[in-house]
């Protein structure tokens, strides 16, 4: 069975809370050295799903396993999957000592909380009661004791909402440098914006099963009529000819980007070095990813 | 094992981390010792001439309770009263885990729950026990010097309040596990702290008292946490009280020592019984 060791695999699993059908015949594979980012609408059933991969939740069919096994056969899955379902910590708990409990949980030396106290750049509020701590500071305190154990597996429920500018830069890099490791990521977000810069693959889902499985490209690529923001000094009326001769329709050729439909970047690109027109700017109008993921979990087919 | 050192290892460190055990011990040494300052001087004035006089007045002669059974009792007030301490302390706990949602981090790091459990049941025994050392300390701190000064013995030296000294821990320790069971199922925090408190400091007492004017409503009542608490421990001022009256039906004879400690243990196996199956082994989202 279950192919690589970092491997998460999720096999038809479905689950029911009642007459809520939460999680649907979902299946899907979140493969090491890449960030897998899942996807979908708050209550579209990632947190159940994620607690199914856990064994914190039964599933009512269906299978999740961790390099083929299931996570509670795993003989210390501390030790190879860190996870965070929610930054959720006892009031009166110090950063420390909440650290020192899974540090203890797990079975670890002493020495590994400063470092992962250091790791997420918590020191100094370590000794503070976690009642006290903002939301950033809570996603980096329930970060550190996911990577307590240095697990080959790291799987993070919303990790990145509430950070300000700073903190997203910082864990995007920091989850790059993880999956660069060789590492898995799995992490959860109900906007797509939020993890675009962040992941390699995307799983969307809509109200419990799947809408979309496969690489951030692919998604971008299959998005329909796409928009690419392309902008190139003085030489922007000599371009838009350009790119309209070759079939693309240019909008806002004396603004400061023009908006280009038909055309992908790549051929823009090709057009402009023909051309030999130098670019200033050139990018995927971000807006137009996020609509297609919209579609998605709206369920409209495009 | 390993696992169930590990278990055990993170769960204690859980109740270290905040103030909770202590302040509850603090306030349990204080409640102690002025309960058994109390009884120690009561029994000591009814060998004394105060005795007589309130002997006379009730028209019998004076009841002098012998020096180890007032001792027992004045020490035994650790448990006779303060059995809500190590109550509050495990149904805290265990709402404490609820309410802050910190179940499901316990059980990522050990998804074999049973292990989770056991290793909670441990520290909450351990942390019973050592409740209970601080209620003895406050209990004897204060009631042997007060029996000392009052002409009867302290009884320091005797195996017997020593033994005493053993139950009143165990059944101490006992009480947090119950407390954690009755806290598993209650969840909700304020409620289960108002519960404990009404139940034993009013329901309990009460209960106690009233069934003990028909002989079904004896039997049953004997059967009661408190009392099989007193049973067990084998010295308490309630059970006393009530046997001072010889017109008590004799089927109102307590349970004996391991009567008590066996419904006692019954209490507490049920209660964390109910907490597994209702919520520990659910889905935890």
């Amino acid at each position: 069975m279950g192919g690589e060791a970092g491997t998460v695999e999720v096999t038809g699993l479905s689950k029911r809370f009642g007459t809520v059908r939460a999680v649907d015949a979902l299946s899907f594979t979140a493969q090491p050295g890449r960030i897998t980012g899942f996807l979908g609408p708050n209550g579209s059933g990632k947190t159940t799903t994620l607690a199914m991969v856990l064994g914190l939740v039964r599933p009512d069919s269906g299978s999740a396993t961790i390099g083929g096994l299931p996570y509670a056969a795993l003989e210390r899955p501390a030790l190879t999957v860190g996870a965070s379902l929610a930054a959720n910590f006892h009031p009166a708990h110090t950063g420390r000592a909440h650290l020192d409990i899974v540090r203890r949980g797990i079975g670890l030396p002493k020495a590994v909380i400063a470092e992962k106290l250091d790791l997420v750049g918590l020191t100094a509020a370590a000794d503070r009661k976690t009642g006290g701590y903002s939301l950033g500071m809570r996603q980096r305190l329930a970060l550190a004791a996911a990577m307590l154990g240095d697990p080959e597996v790291i799987i993070l429920d919303e990790p990145i909402n509430g950070l300000d500018p700073e903190g997203i830069r910082w864990i995007r890099q920091f989850l790059r440098r993880l999956a660069d490791d060789g590492k898995t990521v799995l992490l959860s977000s109900h906007l797509l914006s939020e993890v675009q810069q962040t992941v390699d693959d995307v799983v969307v889902i809509r109200e419990g099963s799947l809408a979309y499985a496969g690489t951030l490209t692919e998604l971008q690529r299959g998005s329909g009529e796409r928009a690419v923001l392309v902008s190139a000094g003085g030489d922007q009326g000599r371009l838009a000819e350009a790119l309209q001769a070759a079939g693309g329709h240019v909008q806002g050729v004396r603004g400061d980007a023009m908006r280009v439909t038909e055309l992908d970047p790549e051929r823009i690109g090709r057009i402009a070095l023909e051309e030999r027109i130098a670019l200033t700017h050139l990018s995927v109008e971000a807006s137009h990813l996020e609509q297609s993921f919209l579609q998605l979990i709206a369920g409209e087919d495009s | 094992m390993n696992r169930i050192a590990r278990s055990v290892s993170a769960e204690a460190r859980k109740v270290l981390a905040t103030k909770l055990w202590w302040l509850l011990a603090v306030v349990l040494a204080g409640y102690s010792a002025m309960m058994a300052a109390l009884f120690a001087f009561m029994f000591g004035a009814m060998s004394g001439s105060l005795g007589e006089e309130f002997g006379d007045a009730m028209g019998a002669p004076p009841a002098a309770v012998p020096a180890q059974a007032a001792a027992d009792m004045v020490y035994a007030s650790v448990t006779t009263f303060g059995y809500v301490i190590p109550l509050l302390f495990g149904a805290l706990m265990a709402t404490g885990e609820l309410r802050h949602r910190t179940l499901g981090l316990a059980f990522t790091i050990e998804p074999r729950r049973g292990i989770v459990l056991l290793g909670k049941a441990i520290v909450l025994l351990g942390f019973g026990l050592l409740i209970g050392l601080a209620g003895l300390v406050g209990a004897v701190g204060a009631g042997a010097p007060t029996l000392l000064a009052l002409e009867g013995g302290p009884m320091l030296d005797t195996p017997e309040t020593w033994l005493l000294f053993v139950r009143v821990v165990i059944a101490m320790s006992v009480w947090a596990l119950i407390g954690f069971g009755v806290g598993v199922l209650v969840r909700n925090q304020a409620f289960t702290i108002v519960l404990a408190l009404v139940f034993t400091q009013f329901i309990e007492p009460v209960l106690r008292a009233g069934a003990q004017f028909w002989e079904w409503s004896a039997q049953l009542a004997k059967f009661l946490p408190g009392a099989a608490t007193d049973a067990f421990v084998g010295a308490s001022v309630m059970n006393s009280m009530s046997s001072l009256d010889a017109s008590f039906p004799a089927g109102a004879e307590p349970l004996t020592v391991w009567g008590g400690l066996g419904v006692l243990l019954a209490f507490a196996v049920v209660a964390v019984l109910a907490g597994w199956a209702t919520r520990w082994r659910g889905d935890i989202v």
